[in-house]
């Protein structure tokens, strides 16, 4: 039988602000555990929530970015269950009023069609804080400086159908928040976070199967990893005859298969109530138009302006708006040089692929975007080839220098005096009288090797097109 | 001194005819001569007391003093005091050294008020009769075999036994002004969001309000002047002017349009308390106030609607008492679950597990549209009632309790009959609205006095106007300087 596979995606995103949701202490990543937790994220008897009104407005970005209706009142609720990294024995969340609803997103897919994913709901919450299990000898420890940091849950409609769908969406998300300023995108410390529910139903049918929840997924490799694993999974129950049951699953990447946390049975009873400490949230049309007045230019726009202003194709342009940090360097050296088209192709090609090979950030570049525009300039103004260009770059990435003194100390320059290159042929046609010979005789294949030996022996500074031309001319006699 | 009111102590204080350190002395061997037997203490802080009152004393010299500064107070235990022990009355929290202080502890500190210590109550404010508490009952000063009333009954107790000239207390469903009618003083429970809750241990965060508890309209004016104010710390105290609240307290009621709610006078009202209530509206007919019946037809619906809601916002608020962080801890706890168990079962009351499991209960899935939702459209139709009467009078006026007090233990095994002690007071809190008790007169169990209490509510942020109806009252009469015999 042919499956078709299910995915809506609940992402958690962190939002970028300086102090937690309900209280002023701070939430920067990193510090000893519990010296970031004050009286309330503490859960003490008797302190209070206080809203922080950034994250209204970080929200509300968001819900705007997504074209979602931004509410005018907004409720938050108590999510009750005991755990011991939830102090207050209940988390702030917002359940039958969210700040955002009805919104979508357009992900891109692989054959350059775009699908458009329906986001349901986007609601502000509180991070619980953390238990760790190691080191404690039996013990538990709790580190309760995430507690109370603040958190968007962005839920989207079960709209994707494959594992590649839910990455592209988690991609567009993540590229998304920052580019709003909202979300530093750091996956490793879990600012950006996803839970996946996945189930299959025969091809054809309409009514959606029983799914498995997978919690906590924080790579986007892992989300497709995950996401196949599970399928597979529940295709072999299917096809042995069994069924497949709603419950909570792990996945483990170390072993590479997804494992049953709870089952819907064991699931909690939440009882959700609105928070009687918490005023609902009201704002107005002037709030919200305040926030649309700080939106930035958003991926997909960007994306059609790229094509427009730099004449580049709509995948040259995808890549770079990927994220901002990439765009806004492309912009700086494209600007810089006038020369789009190598810009374009120097980022995605070389940059790209030395940022991958050192597990790096565009942001954490050592090829700051002015040392890879005047690069590009000495490119433009003949001072090196394109194919000398790479020893200056894998330089420049070394940490040798900008492109000048790359050049200078390296003697990089290329030969572009005609004289010069015509007396290094003519020794190179006298030292190889038999290549000639059988040139001359109709074996034009040869002429690749006169240009090899003349790259050598100039050490590849020979102007290519000059040494092509005079080659070309000599060798014909 | 102790049978003075604060307004006079402040006078005392102000004139150098005593110091706050020997004012404090004196209240400080009152304690120790007669709590023994009342029990409303759970904690006497002398020596911080003794400290704060030579800082006051100093204060007063260098003329940087309020009026209340060197005056000595009590506070109830729900209030987190930094550095001294705030138990809420429960074996919970018996290990708990508060690490920072309540709005209200903060700002009666910076008024310059003398802590005598942390008053008895019930476990969590859950109860009307002192019973619950885990540190055993508080004895009634007027009778040692009846009960203070609750759950505000060692700050009632105290102030009636002039064990402090004044206290603090906090009322969700009746626990400032029950206990203040069963021990014959002046209590006021504020609107809600006059006076904030940070640091206050929340019982149901949506009913909570804290109070003065006195021994006249006056000293609960001067005391609400430092307590109430908008709170940044909490988000439902309300930003709005606090006015003096001593300015209005001699002005004429001539004309005032008093309310009397008909369900208020009906069945399960004691002859004795409907007599001394009666005398009483007479006295404000006398003083020129005009009666008025009304009706608040939903009022006899508050009972059951405050007994979802109130245990349904506890349900939640109590869940932070787990043993993780602080409070009780039970021994070799075999796993997770267990030790939730047992350092909530062990840690936790009877009747605080009653109410747990009610909310509980109430907020279950398939059980929330039926309980907590219809309770609060209820609590709205209730809200209503009263904003129609304040159409048409004043200030409501009626009985605070349906009888005097009760003696210890008689209500202990019932608790639907204990809940129907604050018939009369609980529709103030779901509505939010300001009330008050005074003293009024006596009642007559086995040939001993016990008190009965006027209440007075008023309109939203009307505490000026409920004060100034008190103090007239109290300017005419005498009851409320009535003192028990044995402390007098």
């Amino acid at each position: 039988m042919e499956w078709e596979t299910v995915i809506g995606l609940e992402i958690h995103t962190q939002l970028a602000t300086k102090s937690k949701i309900f209280s002023g202490a701070s939430t920067a990543y990193g510090a000893e555990p519990n010296t970031q937790a004050c009286a309330v994220d503490l859960g003490l008897p008797g302190v209070l929530p206080v809203l922080n009104k950034d994250v209204v407005f970080m929200a509300a970005k968001l819900g705007l970015a997504l074209g979602a209706t931004v509410a005018k009142r907004s409720v938050f609720a108590r999510k009750n269950y005991f755990y011991p990294d939830l102090p207050k024995g209940y988390q702030i969340s917002q359940l039958e009023h969210p700040i955002v609803e009805h919104g979508t997103l357009e992900i891109e897919l692989e054959d350059g069609t775009s699908k458009t994913i329906g986001v349901t709901r986007a609601h502000l919450e509180e991070d619980a804080g953390k238990s760790l299990h190691e080191d404690f000898h039996g013990q538990t420890g709790i580190d309760l400086n995430r507690a109370g940091t603040p958190l968007v849950e962005i839920v989207s409609e079960p709209d994707m159908r494959s594992a590649k769908e839910a990455v592209a969406y988690m991609k567009k998300m993540h590229s998304l928040v920052q580019y709003l300023g909202i979300c530093d995108g750091n996956m490793q410390e879990g600012s950006f976070r996803c839970d996946a529910n996945v189930s299959i139903r025969p091809k054809g049918q309409k009514e959606y199967g029983t799914r498995a929840e997978l919690k906590n997924i924080n790579s986007f490799r892992f989300v497709e990893r995950a996401i196949n694993i599970e399928v597979e999974r529940q295709i072999d129950i299917l096809e042995g005859g069994g069924k497949v049951i709603q419950e909570t699953r792990l996945y483990d990447a170390d072993k590479n298969e997804t494992r049953s946390m709870r089952s819907k049975e064991e699931a909690n009873d939440y009882r959700y109530f609105p928070d009687p400490d918490l005023l609902p949230v009201v704002i107005d049309d002037e709030f919200i138009n305040s926030v649309r007045e700080t939106l930035p230019e958003l991926p997909d726009q960007k994306k059609n302006r790229f094509v427009s202003e730099y004449v580049l194709s709509v995948n040259d342009a995808s890549v770079l708006t990927s994220s901002r940090d990439m765009a806004d360097y492309f912009e700086t050296v494209a600007k810089s040089t006038n020369e789009a088209k190598l810009t374009a192709n120097w980022i995605i090609g070389d940059l790209t692929a030395a940022l991958n090979k050192n597990d790096k950030a565009i942001n954490e570049s050592p090829v700051t975007a002015d040392m890879l525009a005047s690069m590009i300039s000495r490119i433009q103004d003949n001072t090196i080839s394109g194919k000398i260009a790479k020893e200056v770059f894998e330089a420049m990435w070394s940490g040798e220098g900008d492109a000048d003194s790359v050049i200078e100390k390296k003697g990089l320059k290329q030969i572009t005096d005609s004289g010069a290159i015509e007396k290094i042929i003519d020794e190179i046609i006298a030292n190889n009288p038999k290549q000639l010979e059988e040139y001359r005789g109709g074996k034009e294949k040869l002429f690749g090797f006169f240009v090899g030996q003349a790259m050598k022996a100039t050490k590849g500074k020979a102007n290519p097109k000059q040494l092509n031309d005079l080659l070309k001319a000599k060798l014909s006699g | 001194m102790h049978t003075k009111t604060i307004a006079q102590l402040s006078q005392a204080l102000g004139k150098g005819d005593i110091s706050s350190e020997e004012l404090t002395q004196q209240f400080l061997n009152r304690i120790e001569l007669h709590d023994k037997e009342l029990n409303s203490f759970i904690t006497v802080t002398a020596d911080l007391a003794l400290t704060q009152a030579r800082a006051a004393d100093a204060r007063r010299k260098s003329g940087e003093a309020t009026p209340l500064t060197g005056v000595p107070l009590l506070h109830k235990d729900i209030f987190c005091s930094q550095g001294v022990k705030t138990t809420c009355g429960s074996k919970m929290l018996d290990n708990f050294i508060s690490p920072y202080n309540a709005t209200v502890v903060e700002k009666c500190n910076a008024a310059g008020m003398v802590m005598l210590g942390k008053a008895n109550m019930d476990e969590f404010a859950m109860g009307s009769s002192n019973e619950t508490s885990y540190y055993g009952p508080v004895k009634n000063p007027w009778d040692l075999a009846a009960v203070p009333g609750g759950s505000s009954g060692g700050s009632a107790a105290a102030v009636a036994a002039r064990l402090t000239p004044i206290a603090t207390g906090t009322d969700t469903g009746g626990s400032i002004r029950q206990p203040a009618a069963l021990c014959g003083i002046t209590g006021l429970k504020p609107t809600y969001g006059r006076v904030s809750r940070y640091g206050m241990i929340a019982f149901a965060s949506s009913l909570d309000q804290a109070g003065p508890m006195a021994a006249s309209a006056q000293d609960a004016a001067m005391l609400l002047n430092v307590m109430a104010g908008f709170d940044a710390r909490d988000s439902t105290s309300v930003e709005r002017d606090v006015p003096d609240y001593t300015v209005a307290l001699d002005d004429s009621i001539a004309g005032l349009k008093i309310g009397l709610p008909k369900e208020y006078f009906g069945e399960g009202l004691d002859s004795d308390v409907a007599k001394v209530v009666d005398d009483a509206i007479k006295q404000y007919q006398a003083l020129g106030a005009e009666l008025v019946e009304i009706s608040l037809p939903n009022s006899q619906l508050s009972v059951p609607v405050y007994y979802v809601v109130a245990p349904a916002e506890c349900s939640s608020n109590l869940s932070r008492f787990d043993g993780v962080r602080f409070g009780y801890r039970c021994e070799d706890p075999k796993d997770l679950e267990d030790f939730y168990k047992r350092n909530r079962g062990e840690g936790f009351g009877s009747e605080v597990k009653r109410r747990i499991m009610i909310g509980t209960y109430a907020l279950s899935a398939g059980y929330y549209d039926a309980y907590y939702l219809k309770a609060q459209q209820i609590r709205k139709l209730i809200s209503e009632d009263f904003v129609q009467a304040f159409k048409k009078v004043d200030v409501i006026m009626g009985p605070t309790t349906p009888s005097v007090a009760f003696n210890i233990g008689e209500k202990v095994d019932d608790p639907i009959t204990m809940y129907l002690s604050d018939v009369y007071t609980i529709a103030t809190n779901l509505a939010g609205l300001p009330g008050m008790s005074i003293p009024a007169g006596f009642g007559n169990v086995s040939g001993k006095e016990r008190p009965v209490g006027l209440q007075i509510i008023g309109n939203y942020f009307a505490e000026d106007k409920l004060l100034n109806v008190a103090h007239v009252y109290q300017q005419a009469t005498d009851w409320h300087t009535k003192i028990p015999a044995a402390y007098s």
